[in-house]
């Protein structure tokens, strides 16, 4: 982990590409949930707080309402526990039905669960149809930030992965490239047995699934194949169709900037009579893999509130250093740094809590008012805890004690060349320490104030 | 000569070991505004550094201290002021975390403008200058023109904003021990916007946020100086 670290930091070239793509996105949410461009935003981030808040803490009774909802308009939910069962569900409809493509649309969902190599294992291809995702699908690389996922790729990056990966001519210019991509998912579209999606939103209300994307392919991906299977975290669920309202008016600002995306989508089931497109079968997936392990604790809860916009990581420092990659879980970034330890615990991820100024930024701009920099803390309290005696808990005991104890801290603040006291202060690249303290200097000013009073 | 009360100087313990200066220029400033000022000698440190590191109960033995000396001689009903965003928030936003109840502090250009409502303090400086947002100054104090309003009335001042004045230092207490690439790597980031404005010299609140940008500043051979508001603002 540190060495690629150092390596990231030390790489100019993926420097300047995370830097400017991320400084880019930064940019164009803070124009768009500007006063003028927004007058409502705080007060829409409130909303969207209590929403969420309420829709995590009613779990149950919404999920049972979305899936009654669903079924009520002929589509089917399957609730699953893990990835596993995810696969198994899709290698098992596929076989029923002698499906052999699958075209994808982006989902950090199905990322998480590495749903294309479970189903490459059993002779199934599955074709992400995403550009950033498509690109990194022929890389083998996973993605690099939870919205742009090819962030980190350079027109020249994949004038090579197209080159030696689908045998074309080289072709550095984007619309070309674009133009390429395009014409070899179109292909893939329309051949298709299996659509699979992810979703932004589950509305428990009307049993509708929302999808929010600029490109297209997750509208075809739901409506050109015959079976369109939605594969969705459990946490996506919110009340109401109303609520989209507050939501909507948030996702695409905080993510991209602008004020709605190309495409937003609403399904909720398959083709009618009547109807001219649609699937005509529609399932959707509800997975848990871990995120009701994160209802019980009333702090840490709302890091299932996350929409997924990818804000918290063009705001914050430490991502736009290391880039993607090396954080150990498809979610980067700040809300990486935070769910990644309580989904698959501190041995893996115990020091992601620890790798942040807690500067705030990241807290600033998220639209649904995570307040990561909180469980940050709460985090690090709980993986000191389960290290209770390292020298760093016994560093900081004797801290407390001198700290408490102003003799000793003003007997070792006088002590020359005073090295005892530098190693109490919890700074790396000190100046050397002053040559008197200000106590000292306080102690001689007011001794001289009297002096001048007393003559 | 005084009459506008007393005030009691939280100084902090970066300051105290670290940059006296600044302790001293903003005792010189309140006392030039006609305030007593007061230094409880026994005071230590807020506590922050155990708090941020993931030390509640170490914290907590530090933060009693401070109450306990502000709480003698009667100092906290006085104004206390610190010449500190960070140390400043950890009082009055993160003691209650800590189950503890803080007597109302005030940040240092806070007190100037909310407590002592002055803008212009009669200070002098010549020269241009850029100013760093310290991150809980700005984020959970939410100061933000404040330094600027009273940096603008300081004669022979021109302020010149740098690219990136929101991004943080790279210090972070413990984070910079434990990450140093990353914590170097957003010093450096930073640094290039403090340069850029041709400042001579750089101004923030906090005096750890300079600590961190003098260090990187000194190693690349920049002439930027770092100075704490209080002490640009007791420049005659």
């Amino acid at each position: 982990m540190e060495t690629n670290i150092q390596q990231t930091v030390a790489d100019p070239k993926l420097q300047l590409a995370i830097y400017t793509a991320t400084g880019r996105l930064k940019d164009k949410r803070s124009e768009s949930v500007g006063p003028d461009a927004l007058p409502q935003y705080q007060e829409l981030r409130n909303r969207a707080n209590l929403l969420k808040r309420h829709a995590i803490e009613n779990l149950d009774l919404y999920l049972e309402q979305f899936a009654a909802n669903v079924e009520a308009h002929g589509g089917k939910v399957i609730f699953c526990d893990d990835g596993t069962q995810v696969a198994d569900f899709v290698l098992g409809l596929a076989k029923e039905r002698g499906a052999r493509l699958i075209v994808k649309s982006k989902s950090m969902t199905t990322e998480e669960i590495d749903l294309n190599e479970r189903l490459e294992h059993h002779q199934l291809e599955s074709v992400e149809t995403d550009l950033g995702e498509y690109i990194l699908q022929l890389a083998h690389e996973r993605p690099y930030h939870i919205v742009a996922p090819a962030l980190h790729k350079t027109r020249y990056d994949v004038a090579d992965i197209f080159t030696r990966r689908l045998g074309v001519e080289r072709e550095e210019a984007i619309e070309k490239q674009t133009m390429l991509a395009r014409r070899v998912l179109r292909e893939k579209f329309l051949s298709a047995d299996i659509g699979i999606t992810g979703a932004n939103f589950l509305v428990a209300d009307s049993g509708a699934v929302v999808v929010v994307e600029n490109e297209g392919n997750a509208r075809l991906s739901m409506s050109v194949p015959k079976i369109h299977i939605v594969i969705a975290g459990i946490e996506k669920v919110i009340p109401r169709a109303q609520d989209l309202a507050v939501f909507l008016k948030l996702l695409a600002r905080s993510a991209t900037g602008q004020p709605l995306s190309v495409y937003t989508s609403f399904v909720s089931g398959p083709r009618r009579p009547g109807e001219i497109d649609g699937p005509d079968e529609f399932y959707v997936v509800l997975l848990d893999n871990g995120r009701t392990k994160l209802l019980a604790d009333p702090e840490k809860r709302q890091s299932l509130f996350c929409i997924r916009c990818g804000a918290c990581l063009n705001a914050c420092p430490v991502y736009r250093k290391i880039g993607g990659h090396n954080y150990p879980w498809i979610y980067s970034g700040p809300i990486g740094a935070i769910i990644t330890p309580q989904f698959h615990g501190f041995s893996e991820a115990g020091w992601l809590p620890f790798a942040s100024s807690l500067c705030g930024a990241c807290g600033e701009v998220c639209p649904v008012k995570i307040e990561i920099p909180k469980v940050l803390l709460a985090l690090r309290r709980e993986v000191n805890a389960a290290k209770p005696k390292s020298w760093e808990y016994r560093a900081f005991q004797v801290w407390a004690w001198v700290m408490r104890h102003p003799r000793g801290y003003q007997f070792l603040s006088r002590l020359a060349p005073r090295g005892a006291m530098q190693s109490l202060l919890p700074v790396r690249n000190v100046p050397p320490l002053a040559p008197k303290s200000f106590r000292q200097l306080w102690a001689e000013r007011e001794k001289a104030k009297q002096a001048r009073h007393g003559a | 000569m005084s009459g506008r009360g007393r005030v009691s100087l939280f100084v902090t313990c970066v300051v105290d070991q670290l940059f006296p200066s600044a302790g001293l220029a903003m005792a010189d400033v309140l006392e030039g505004l006609g305030y007593d000022v007061a230094f409880p000698p026994q005071q230590t440190c807020c506590g922050q550094p155990a708090f941020n590191s993931g030390y509640p109960n170490q914290a907590r033995e530090v933060a009693l201290q401070f109450l306990e000396v502000f709480r003698a001689a009667g100092h906290d009903a006085d104004h206390i002021v610190v010449p500190s965003g960070s140390c400043t928030a950890m009082i009055s936003h993160h003691f209650a975390d800590l189950n503890l109840n803080p007597p109302r502090v005030w940040e240092f250009s806070q007190f100037l403008l909310e407590v002592a409502r002055v803008e212009d303090v009669g200070a002098r400086f010549d020269g241009v200058v850029t100013f760093h947002d310290s991150c809980h100054a700005l984020r959970e104090l939410h100061i933000k023109q404040g330094p600027r309003r009273l940096l603008g009335k300081v004669r022979g001042l021109t302020l010149k904003e740098m690219s990136i004045p929101e991004e943080c230092c790279g210090f972070g207490g413990m984070f910079s021990v434990k990450f140093p690439e990353i914590s170097q790597g957003m010093t450096r980031t930073k640094i290039a916007s403090i340069v850029e404005t041709g400042a001579s010299a750089v101004v923030a609140l906090d005096a750890s946020c300079l600590m961190q940008l003098q260090g990187a500043l000194r190693r690349d051979g920049h002439s930027v100086r770092t100075m704490h508001l209080a002490e640009v603002l007791a420049s005659r």
